[in-house]
């Protein structure tokens, strides 16, 4: 099993390397002039306001959250898609159960307001 | 059997030394980071014990999902940069004597109560890939199969009560 | 003389094996042989998409595109890549310098490593994985990351904010995509792509139209893309969370861009398109890499096409589009597929009327949207307002005027 992602595995060093390479090759070619005005982060112009990270909107965890869900939800979709067939009729009425109690929790999130983006 | 024990030893010693990074680092984003390259050094632990399947779930799930999801809550708590944490006095003697107790545990279990180390079987075909996993799951594991749904029921509930109280007040 | 590239492939093996290596070690090199490959044709591919991708913008906003460098402006991209190089490389200050680096890598090598797992022809393929649709899932955790690193990493308001965005909605898509991609499995009974390409006896596209549908359109969230790209809204988060790169470091993220354009082809083309599957493909496995390749560049088209024609949505529309159309679109499909593939199994059906009934369910759960759609929305009235004189007399508009 493992064998077979022996060529990922290379495919993935190399892909690092390659990119490492091009940017390395960029900061040959490139001039270095350091000025202070240059690195400050950049805000349409204007000296940068305050610090450069602030804390982000809460809705964001919630689709964070959503998307968990339906995440492990479909990774439990893939093998059952894969076997079904042979299953019978009894994998197919798991499944929609299994995809039922889901779409309770989905009319509910729509109900409560929880997809809207305010 | 050489390479594969090399290769679990330095994946061992890159787990262990990211984990340690999750604890020692300051930033909080640092520490989610060494959490990913945690997961994904166990992922290649599942690789190499034939689960093709539950490795790709956990880079996809841990890496991605929930890493995300960390990131996000430490960008909405604001929490990157860690301050001086107040500990409780009695905090640091008690973690010692718990870890050198479990310490001894591991070392027990490990060196006096281990069974002899059996031949390593040649895996069935097919062993770990989606169609035996999903044969088992809708077989033998139908009932933990269902009540993940409701789990996630609860959790989707769960989060959604939590975020939506602010809400309700300001229409009150 | 059918098959060139295996043709080399064996001639490689045996060579190496001659000098005496071992046959493990012999993999090792032939694999990373095909790494090298697959790699420099991605980079190669991507050059030349940027060439065409300007020149079809330019046909279709009426202009010439790219034409003075080189015949047809070809050498443009040779040229934009040696001014990029010559680019300074600023870091800002705060900046985490570890983390700020290593994104812009990561953002490519997460796409190419897609192109390990796509059957370029019969015989061509990087590596059979049998979770393979899986695998793509995992893959894209990367550019998530890659991203967020990006944001985070910048020490810059707008990339974090930018980077908030792109990932709230790369993960919102993805539950749309993914879904759609279990019609392609359904059917082939196999999570692995070279499976799904040998099981397309009639295409996946005939079969399940709509699967092909969501997933373009997801995918066309997934690459940030128009009517996408709501990441770098220029007017309000300046750039997206790539505000604070420069030089080769921004043309990472814009390779990985391409890239990931050019793979959502190649994944449309191997899904729903039959890969390499054409007249004579399997005799001559290099004509089913043209055929691949033929395919890709459709996918890749349509892409281009819809970017240059849509405008760009707002963010709210852009969620509620995913998550109470596409989401609940997929999972419908996906119950009546499922059902109807049973039912259709079960009194034995031939090939052909179960792609009819396939195909015919697809027409009808479009007509059914297209229609509850009519019927919920509500179109937000006109406001009326009171016809005003064109021009008025200079008596009236004289005295109107605050004037002194």
């Amino acid at each position: 099993m493992a064998i077979e992602f022996l060529p990922i595995a290379i495919l993935f060093v190399l892909a690092i390397a390659l990119a490492v390479f091009i940017v390395f090759l960029g900061s040959i070619f490139g001039p270095k002039r350091y000025i202070n005005t240059k690195m400050m982060p950049y805000e349409s112009g204007m000296t940068p306001i305050g610090p450069g990270t602030r804390r982000m909107n809460v809705r964001f965890y919630l689709i964070a959250v959503l998307f968990i869900l339906f995440d492990i939800e479909v990774i439990f979709f893939l093998p059952w898609a894969v076997v079904f067939r042979s299953l019978g009729l009894f994998a197919l009425i798991e499944m929609l159960v299994f995809i039922g109690i889901l779409l309770v929790g989905y009319v509910y999130a729509w109900k409560k307001g929880a997809l809207e983006w305010e | 059997m050489t390479t594969e024990l090399i290769l679990f030893f330095s994946l061992a010693l890159i787990a262990i030394i990211t984990g340690l990074g999750l604890l020692i680092s300051k930033n909080a984003i640092y520490a989610a980071l060494y959490l990913v390259l945690n997961f994904f050094t166990i992922a290649i632990f599942y690789l190499l014990l034939g689960g093709a399947f539950i490795a790709m779930a956990q880079v996809s799930v841990y890496a991605g999902a929930i890493m995300v999801l960390f990131l996000f809550v430490i960008m909405i708590l604001g929490a990157e940069k860690l301050g001086k944490s107040n500990t409780v006095a009695w905090q640091r003697p008690v973690a010692i004597i718990l870890s050198i107790i479990l310490l001894i545990e591991a070392g027990y279990v490990l060196f006096w109560r281990t069974a002899p180390v059996q031949a390593a079987q040649t895996l069935p075909d097919g062993f770990g890939g989606p169609a035996s996993i999903g044969n088992v799951l809708l077989n033998n594991y139908l009932l933990p199969f269902e009540i993940t749904s409701v789990l996630l029921l609860v959790a989707m509930i769960g989060a959604i009560v939590l975020t939506h109280k602010q809400k309700t007040d300001k229409e009150v | 003389m059918s098959d060139p590239i295996n043709l080399i492939a064996n001639w490689l093996q045996g060579l190496l094996l001659g000098l005496g290596l071992s046959v493990g070690l012999t993999k090792i090199i032939l694999s990373f042989v095909g790494a090298v490959v697959v790699a420099t044709i991605g980079m190669l591919t991507v050059i030349f998409l940027i060439w065409l991708e300007r020149k079809i913008a330019g046909r279709i906003q009426d202009r010439l595109g790219p034409n003075r460098a080189g015949p047809y402006g070809l050498l443009q991209p040779f040229a934009d890549v040696i001014k990029i190089l010559t680019k300074e490389y600023t870091t800002p200050d705060g900046a985490d310098v570890v983390v700020y680096n290593i994104a812009p890598i990561m953002a490519v090598a997460s796409v190419l490593l897609i192109w390990a797992v796509i059957p370029f022809a019969s015989t061509v393929v990087g590596t059979n994985l049998n979770v393979g649709v899986l695998y793509i899932m995992a893959v894209g955790a990367f550019g998530l990351l890659s991203i967020l690193m990006a944001g985070l990493s910048s020490n810059n308001k707008f990339a974090l904010l930018g980077a908030f965005r792109s990932v709230a909605q790369l993960i919102s898509y993805e539950i749309p995509m993914v879904v759609s991609l279990l019609m392609p499995v359904i059917f082939a009974r196999s999570m692995g792509l070279v499976d799904i390409v040998e099981a397309q006896m009639p295409w996946f596209i005939i079969l399940s139209p709509l699967a092909a549908l969501i997933f373009i359109i997801a995918s066309m969230a997934e690459v940030n893309r128009a009517p996408f790209d709501l990441m770098e809204a220029e007017s309000e988060i300046v750039a997206g969370f790539h505000i604070e790169y420069s030089g080769m470091k921004f043309g990472m993220f814009y390779v990985g861009e391409f890239l990931h354009v050019f793979t959502v082809g190649a994944l449309v083309a191997t899904l729903f398109l039959g890969g390499w599957r054409g007249p004579w493909a399997e005799q001559y496995p290099i004509l089913g890499l043209i055929y691949f390749y033929i395919k890709t560049f459709v996918g890749y088209f349509i892409v281009a096409w819809v970017r240059l024609t849509v405008p760009r949505i707002r963010i709210d529309q852009m969620l509620d589009f995913n998550w109470k159309f596409l989401t609940p679109l997929s999972l419908v499909l996906l119950i009546i597929t499922a059902v109807l593939d049973r039912v259709l199994v079960l009194v034995n059906s031939e090939r052909w009327v179960y792609s009819l009934v396939m195909f015919l369910a697809n027409i009808l759960i479009i007509w059914a949207t297209v229609e509850v759609l009519k019927k919920t929305t509500s179109k937000p009235k006109r406001k009326e307002f009171p016809m005003r004189p064109v021009a008025m007399a200079p008596e009236t508009s004289t005295s109107t005027e605050p004037s002194s």
